[in-house]
């Protein structure tokens, strides 16, 4: 009798509710993921989609069928080929600029306290507040042959004739290691944080100079944050379009504005895509190659 | 002060002995540190003796572990003389001060191996190679961890980084080892294993030892001798013994061990504390002067009728029984409404014998009767 009330209690849910907590555990994963397909659509709608067109596109020829004109074009023509080397030049030497002036600021920042380094790190994203192109302007009247920098020079006797500062590579390395340093700046400075300060105390109780223990202890261990801005700057500056485009005068060609020369000048959407195509690919790799290299660090996280 | 308190320890003694050629004495003289008006080191005087074990103990804000980092050079002090032996060390970089030492959180170098970690100090010392991978190998062995050496150490356990820091603190035969709370981040039975092992390496080693602690049973555990800290200066140092039997202030006896205190009136010789006349086997206090009687629970007894020669004995009523497996506390008020704490060992059979309520008479011997001049700081 006992026995058959509790089976009494138990009731419809004799098995002690596992099939309704089963739903429930579905429902929630449910209900989570709806809240993800905005995100995904907008995914779907806004990068998916343009990418295969351009994908799509970069196999057609100028008649509409399918070729690999585009492609091979890219190889035969050599001012192609030297668009490319411009571009990995361009973004390895802001990348290489960016890293000899970031390490030291984002060090220096980490070894702050933290109160007056957050006032600092305001400093270092105050230009992301501002408007890319009014960046880029205010370095063209910085730096143009009757700019500020020119007139100064010249008042101070330190140079007579107006120097060419900008229009060239010197100029638009200039504007684009400006933009660029906080992207740097930013998951050094978190990775930098993170490293427990006992650790330089350690390597200084057995021994280690404070350039030993630099050297073998807090660079090692920066190196996760470095080559994550590192990678990050890189690829950002291998499709940077504006900078390139107003601080180079036409004679700094890189990818995008190769890119949009072709589209704009000669209407050739099928080597632009091309172009495109390429890029991506490049990209691709060289963040697997930075993933690869940084074993799985967070690359765009400060967290650890 | 206390011959058996100096005797506690004999293998120490003798280990301390055998390892004096190499162990140094610390000297500190009137260091001293404040962050701005507000003083964390106030003057302390303090000697290490040579193969000594010495905690420093101390609430949080105490100064401990500023004193600690002063001796290690991480601090620069704002005036003050350390001395390691002869020589004056209160300029000398961190690096130069060939101290072994091990933080709280271990401070192993994540990205190296186990026996790059403990190889550290050894490689930097241009030990050969095959020297170092000896050596290291005997540290690890001495902590349990032969074989450990390529493990990585992500890949340890609390214990296990512990013992490496140990290794690595150690290889390079420091005269001196500092260690900041090393145990504080491990649970409670690898802790109270870990002091046993601690106080066994400093015995086998003989190095002078500085350990900080906030722990006082670990303090006691572990020393051959305390130094109490209160807001930036040494209230108190001595054996563990001592300081247990006579804390001397009431800040030292809030600090280690529990306590029940109990406010004296002394009038003509003699003292008064919650209704009853208290004989102390120490100071005859001065007339009219304030004191505080110290009740550690585990000496109090709780008295059958009858009971009670060579003890002062209080009146009250149990509020409070409190089954902890080894040992019984029981709470109870006093008849002037102190509140005290009786610990006894358990036994079986003794379930359901005292009941909340019921009146208690509380006895102490009056061998352990302990009166505290009522002015902070002062010690007997």
């Amino acid at each position: 009798m006992t026995a058959g009330s509790i089976h009494a209690a138990a009731g419809p849910a004799g098995d002690f509710h596992a099939a309704a907590l089963r739903r429930d555990h579905w429902r929630e994963r449910l209900g989570l993921a709806g809240l993800a397909a905005p995100a995904l659509l907008l995914v779907a709608v806004t990068m998916l989609l343009p990418v295969g067109w351009l994908f799509s596109l970069s196999f057609l020829d100028d008649g509409g069928a399918l070729s690999l004109a585009n492609y091979r074009r890219m190889l035969a023509e050599p001012s192609y080929t030297r668009t490319f080397v411009t571009t990995f030049e361009i973004s390895l030497a802001t990348t290489a600029i960016c890293i000899l002036l970031g390490y030291p600021l984002a060090y220096f920042l980490s070894q702050l306290p933290r109160r007056i380094a957050n006032l600092c790190m305001i400093a270092v994203l105050l230009p992301f507040w501002t408007s890319l192109l009014v960046r880029t302007y205010a370095w063209l009247v910085l730096l143009q042959r009757s700019g500020l920098v020119n007139s100064w020079g010249m008042k101070l006797g330190l140079w007579s004739e107006p120097l060419q500062l900008v229009h060239n590579t010197g100029g638009t390395l200039v504007g684009m290691v400006h933009i660029m340093l906080p992207f740097l700046v930013l998951p050094l400075y978190g990775t930098m944080r993170a490293i427990d300060r006992n650790l330089l105390r350690a390597a200084a109780s057995l021994g280690s100079t404070p350039a030993h223990g630099f050297r073998t202890v807090f660079f090692p261990l920066s190196l996760p944050g470095l080559t994550a801005g590192a990678s990050l700057v890189f690829v950002l500056c291998l499709g940077f379009y504006v900078t390139p485009a107003m601080l180079g005068g036409g004679k700094v060609t890189m990818v995008s504005n190769r890119i949009a020369n072709d589209i704009e000048l000669f209407f050739n959407w099928g080597a632009a895509s091309a172009l495109g195509v390429v890029l991506l690919v490049i990209t691709l790799v060289v963040l697997v190659l930075a993933a690869r290299l940084s074993r799985g660090a967070d690359l765009f996280g400060t967290g650890h | 002060m206390n011959l058996a308190a100096d005797h506690q320890r004999p293998a120490a003694s003798t280990a301390a002995a055998a390892g004096t050629e190499k162990a140094l004495p610390i000297a500190i003289r009137q260091l001293s540190k404040a962050y701005g008006a507000l003083p964390v080191l106030d003057g302390i005087d303090l000697d290490v003796r040579p193969g000594e074990f010495l905690t420093l103990l101390g609430p949080s804000g105490s100064g401990k572990t500023t004193l600690l980092m002063a001796i290690a050079g991480f601090l620069r002090p704002d005036r003050g003389s350390i001395r390691f032996g002869d020589s004056e060390v209160v300029r000398l970089a961190p690096h130069k001060r060939e101290i072994g030492m091990v933080f709280q959180n271990y401070a192993l170098f994540p990205h190296m191996d186990v026996a790059s970690n403990v190889g550290f100090p050894l490689r930097l010392r241009r030990v050969p190679a095959g020297e170092i991978a000896r050596r290291v190998e005997a540290a690890l062995e001495m902590f349990q961890l032969g074989g450990f050496g390529r493990r990585r150490i992500d890949q340890l356990s609390g214990g296990q980084r512990q013992r490496v820091a140990l290794a690595r603190a150690i290889v390079f035969e420091p005269r001196i080892i500092l260690m900041d709370e090393p145990l504080s981040a491990l649970d409670k039975q690898l802790r109270e294993r870990m002091q046993i092992e601690l106080r066994q390496l400093h015995e086998r080693l003989g190095t002078t030892t500085v350990y900080v602690t906030h722990d006082q049973r670990e303090a006691l555990t572990m020393s051959d001798r305390i130094a109490v800290l209160d807001r930036g200066r040494i209230a108190r140092i001595d054996t563990p013994r001592a300081i247990y039997d006579e804390p001397g202030s009431r800040f030292v006896a809030e600090f280690i061990g529990e306590s029940s205190f109990l406010d004296v009136e002394v009038a003509d010789g003699i003292c008064r504390a919650a209704g009853a006349t208290v004989i102390s086997p120490r100071l005859p206090p001065p007339h009219g002067r304030r004191c505080t009687l110290v009740l550690r629970p585990e000496r109090l007894r709780l008295l059958a009728t009858g009971e009670g020669a060579g003890m002062n004995c209080f009146e009250g009523r149990v509020t409070g029984v409190i089954y902890q497996g080894d040992t019984l506390l029981l709470q109870a008020v006093l008849d002037d409404g102190s509140p005290v704490t009786v610990r006894q060992t358990t036994r079986s059979g003794d379930a359901g014998a005292i009941r909340p309520g019921e009146p208690v008479r509380i006895g102490i011997a009056i061998a352990d009767t302990v009166l505290l001049a009522d002015e902070p700081g002062q010690v007997q």
